[in-house]
């Protein structure tokens, strides 16, 4: 196995003249855990889709285990960011199982291997039992958590998780942080998790990726989360407050910035 | 009232519509399609129209029609604007089209209610041929995109991610959603595909099944819809349309009522 799970170099992308991402690069090492970190717009959706192939750079190159991204045959397990679910009456497994070699042309059958690999995802996340409801009637942490398991179907390398902590409650972001932390070490995955707030993953991540007005710098926690990193990142003076084991972002002046420029941490 | 041959013909007709509307109408609820599939039997209404002005068989025309509206629905998708608007918007020209070739047609007015309202009583055995071609052919092409097509509607992103082609797998439903509006046609006319089609699907989904179970109920009820339409429609002096209509918005109705009942 390549020692990098995720290569990206300068890469650029353009949306109506405006470059979402900015001449990007970093590498990924197979197996670490790697916060993707900023705010709203920042391009951290437009980088999985990136990534995934669904996007095509208009300059720069992307190596996924070594090879040139392709769209729909790489070994990623992606969850997107959460929308509502379109077909509210169907069950939790029918919904997994969908995805289940779903690219597939002819019937949805699903034989007994096949099955059996729903039920084994499904368990991984603790979610069997949630799977026999329709989605409709679940809660949006419930619903996240098949949309989890959906991704781990076909033992992906890496995982894609985009901001999978939004909408829980802070003790459930622990939890939930947690789960996805134990499943990549036990299954050796690389997983870039994207979220608004560092402080839920502080102990479990190995990287962070910071992205602002579509630059990105990846490195260690206590390397990146500086005042003098972010400052540079954002092009305008910010501060990072340390309070405890938790880490804020706020824009210098605080006030009214604060909430714009405040990427991570929530006040209570 | 099976000894009549134009009884068992409309049966049997009934039987091949059923069997489509079932799992094309689940796939429309599913996908909150069903005012497309409403837009394209309008505009194979105008197809009709036009075949018939020009002398050629209405079915054709209706099912030309439908598949033209359908791919470009499927083209223009929602990159010119909001669908909703898109569909409203080739419903009403394709109707005002269709009025225009019925306004030159002025020999036969009785041709132009039974495109709108169906007339499964006059369907010959010839033409029970080609329905019977229609269901295969629309069948066969759905069992051969219902994989991916269940993936696309239930997780549209990762489906993409999984490198299924989104815009062909939706012209390809919209086609098959044309062939099977073509034919649900000749049962309840133009107007009212939707009872078939839409009504005993939506009824199956609130029953929360699993997706081919589901698909299965919905063909169970749209054959129920019909057959119990032409035995109700014999028996009394009200015409087939008017009971399937009647029928689909009771099935529906009591889907909720049991819903309501089992608390879900
Ligand atoms: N479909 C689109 N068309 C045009 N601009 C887009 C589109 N999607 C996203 N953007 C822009 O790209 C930038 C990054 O968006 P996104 O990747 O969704 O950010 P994040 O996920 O970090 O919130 C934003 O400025 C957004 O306005
Ligand atoms: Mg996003």
């Amino acid at each position: 196995m390549p020692s990098s799970a995720v290569q990206v170099a300068g890469v650029t992308l353009l949306r109506q003249k405006k470059a979402v991402l900015d001449n990007i690069s970093f590498t990924v090492p197979a197996g670490s855990f790697v916060a993707v970190l900023g705010g709203n717009g920042a391009g951290k959706t437009t980088l999985f889709r990136t990534l995934l192939g669904l996007e095509k750079p208009s300059a720069g190159q992307i190596w996924i285990e070594g090879q040139p991204v392709q769209k729909g045959r790489m070994p990623i397990g992606y969850m997107p960011q959460v929308r509502a679910m379109v077909a509210a009456q169907i069950s939790g497994w029918s919904t997994v199982a969908a995805a289940q070699q779903g690219w597939k042309w002819g019937l949805p059958f699903y034989g007994k291997q096949a099955r059996a690999d729903i039920d084994a995802a499904l368990a991984a996340v603790d979610a069997q039992a949630l799977a026999q409801r329709p989605v409709g009637s679940l809660s949006g942490g419930e619903r996240q958590r098949l949309m989890l398991a959906q991704a781990l179907l076909d033992n992906p390398h890496i995982l894609l998780l985009d901001e999978p902590l939004v909408s829980l409650d802070p003790a459930r972001m622990r939890e939930t942080a947690e789960r996805i932390h134990t499943l990549a070490r036990d299954r050796n995955m690389t997983v870039l998790m994207s979220t608004h707030d560092i402080n839920p993953l502080m102990g479990l991540m190995d990287h962070v990726l910071y992205m602002a007005h579509g630059k990105a710098v990846l490195g260690r926690v206590e390397d990146v989360m500086t005042t003098q990193t972010l400052s540079a990142l954002y092009g305008a003076p910010v501060e990072v407050i340390k309070a405890g084991n938790r880490l804020f972002v706020v824009a210098e002046g605080g006030g009214a910035s604060l909430q714009s420029c405040m990427c991570m941490g929530h006040g209570a | 009232m099976l000894e009549y041959e134009f009884m068992r013909t409309a049966f049997l007709a009934a039987f091949l519509a059923a069997l489509v509307c079932g799992p094309v109408g689940w796939f429309l609820v599913l996908r909150g399609q069903s005012f497309a599939s409403h837009a394209l039997s309008h505009v194979g209404f105008a197809g009709a129209a036009a075949a018939l002005l020009l002398g050629q068989p209405a079915l054709l025309g209706l099912g030309l029609g439908a598949v033209g509206g359908g791919v470009a629905i499927g083209l223009a998708g929602d990159r010119l604007v909001g669908r909703d608007v898109t569909i409203g918007l080739v419903l009403s020209v394709a109707m005002g089209f269709g009025a225009l070739c019925l306004h030159f047609l002025t020999h036969s007015a009785s041709s132009a209610t039974a495109l709108l309202f169906g007339d499964i009583l006059g369907i010959g055995s010839s033409m029970l041929g080609w329905l019977g071609a229609l269901s295969v052919t629309c069948l066969m092409a759905l069992a051969f995109v219902a994989r991916p097509l269940l993936f696309a509607s239930l997780q549209p992103e990762q489906a993409e991610a999984r490198g299924v082609n989104m815009r062909l797998l939706d012209i390809l439903f919209l086609m098959i959603v044309a062939v099977a509006t073509a034919q649900c046609a000749q049962i309840t006319g133009v107007l009212l595909v939707f009872t078939l089609m839409i009504a005993p699907a939506a009824a199956s989904l609130r029953m929360g099944f699993s997706p081919l179970l589901g698909m299965g109920v919905a063909t169970l009820l749209a054959l129920l819809e019909a057959w119990l339409g032409l035995v109700l429609a014999w028996y009394t002096n009200c015409p087939t349309a008017f009971w399937i209509a009647a029928l689909g918005g009771s099935v529906f109705i009591a889907a909720s009522l049991f819903c309501r009942v089992r608390g879900s």
